[in-house]
């Protein structure tokens, strides 16, 4: 069965890709390059290219950790996210704030594979708005649970068994949300756009980098030029720019390629019964597990894990609305940013909309801590499970 | 005529989940499904194959995919 696949797939991945191949092909011009070109894109939508894929970022992602970066938290897109807007000053949680590169290289990196490979498609205008409350909720309800669903995992490989409950919940939202699906609910069509509008978030990104090397971080200082950092907790502890950046580039890359995303691992599922998206997760979670014992950065259990609470019931409820919203959305926190990276514009308006929830939460309270729950997190999340709904049940096509 | 399923610019698991659901209604005969993101191509062509369907030819034009396939 395997077999037959890749070698169907292997027919239709490369004729015809744009007018200049079909004019190269007639002229008996095939170049080697293109000859490469095919070969990758069979190999990363192939079973063993989404293993592939899981299994670098389990592999990058404690290695980032074992560089500097916080507990568990080699790469948290929402975590990630949230330190940029605290570094930008949109919420001044002291202890969170740094432009995170690999943020950044996420967004380049995907740009760039989808540029090679001709996979960059300019579109938007399905429903922004919803993308931008619905990417607001979902970092709430991440920033509840403390980790978008790349952590969870991450969080459950370095033995954190806390993260157990968020990903019980965040399947729980996905699971919610394809009811929704089955019943009609879309967001409607985007329509082709102007490769400019696919290109706004990857020159905001290229913005942010701009931004930190003319206001680089100074030791001890929480302010350099425009930019806020951190001098302690999570937002001070940081690989070195140059790699964080490199990892980012390469992950965007092969993720763009691989279409890697948490959320539709589960929901193909629970949805389709097909498990190609989930076997990439499960190499993450295998790969992290295996390098962190290698590290030494595994420590089973409960109390006391970093950058976490266990309040279990919260933990579950976070991710529930953050599974939820992603699910309505179409995609992970990640995802949404490679998909913004091939230019999807309104990928890239939920990631405005992840940034501007990130400062609710931290202006108002929302975000929970290693002491547990904030004051108003509890409502927030209980706000967003009514803001899905609503979403859910007034946002179907008419049949 | 074949019947079409007209997924162009529909998100993640739409063009998916239309075409499982016309293969669902016709159990067998010729399908054409279009769409327009190189991952929805792939994504349909797992998910119809999955279903026992044949991939009879699958095309670009301009950035639009047309994916046909057919059963029994």
């Amino acid at each position: 069965m395997p077999n037959r696949r890749k070698s169907i797939c292997h027919c239709h991945a490369h004729p015809l890709q744009n007018q200049k191949d079909n004019l190269r092909a007639a002229r008996g011009q095939a170049t080697r390059a293109n000859r490469a070109r095919g070969t990758m894109k069979t190999f990363f939508s192939s079973r063993a290219g989404i293993i592939a894929v899981g299994v670098a970022i389990g592999v990058l992602a404690p290695l980032l950790q074992y560089w500097g970066n916080p507990g568990n938290m080699g790469i948290c897109v929402a975590c990630f996210e949230r330190d940029i807007t605290g570094a930008l000053g949109l919420h001044r949680a002291e202890v969170v704030q740094y432009i995170r590169p690999e943020i950044i290289g996420f967004v380049l990196g995907s740009l760039l594979a989808a540029l090679v490979f001709r996979d960059f498609r300019p579109r938007a205008g399905s429903a922004p708005v919803a993308r931008f409350v619905l990417g607001a909720f979902a970092m709430i309800g991440a920033l509840v649970f403390l980790g978008c669903p790349w952590r969870a995992i991450l969080r459950l490989a370095g033995g954190d068994l806390s993260a157990v409950f968020g990903i019980l919940g965040l399947v729980a939202g996905i699971f919610i949300g394809t009811i929704f699906f089955r019943k009609g609910y879309t967001l409607g069509r985007a329509q082709k756009t102007y490769p400019s509008v696919g290109l706004i978030l990857p020159l905001c990104m290229a913005g942010l980098l701009a931004m930190m090397l003319a206001s680089p971080q100074v030791q001890g200082e929480l302010k350099s030029g425009v930019l806020f950092y951190s001098v302690k907790g999570p937002g001070a502890m940081h690989a070195p720019l140059l790699i964080s950046l490199l990892v980012g580039l390469f992950v965007g890359f092969i993720a763009q390629r691989s279409r890697f995303c948490t959320m539709g691992a589960f929901r193909d599922v629970i949805l389709f019964k097909q498990s190609h998206l989930l076997l990439g997760v499960v190499a993450l979670l295998v790969a992290a597990s295996v390098v962190n014992a290698l590290l030494g950065q595994v420590k089973v259990g409960f109390e006391g894990q970093p950058v976490a609470h266990t309040q279990q019931v919260w933990n579950f409820a976070g991710m529930l609305l953050a599974g939820w919203s992603f699910a309505l959305a179409g995609g992970c926190p990640g995802r949404q940013l490679f998909l913004a990276g091939e230019g999807d514009g309104d990928a890239a308006v939920f990631v405005f909309g992840m940034i501007a929830g990130a400062a609710f939460a931290h202006n108002f309270g929302l975000a929970s801590s290693p002491a547990g729950v904030g004051p108003h997190g509890i409502l927030a999340v209980f706000i967003g499970l009514a803001v899905c709904l609503y979403f859910g049940l007034t946002m179907r096509a008419k049949s | 005529m074949s019947k079409t399923v007209d997924a162009r610019g529909l998100s993640c698991p739409q063009p998916v989940l239309e075409a499982l659901n016309a293969i669902a209604a016709m159990s067998s005969g010729t399908l054409v499904v279009l769409v327009d993101t190189e991952a929805s191509k792939e994504n349909v062509c797992r998910a119809v194959e999955a279903k026992g369907w044949t991939l009879d030819s699958v095309s670009e034009d301009r950035g639009e995919y047309r994916i046909a396939i057919s059963k029994g």
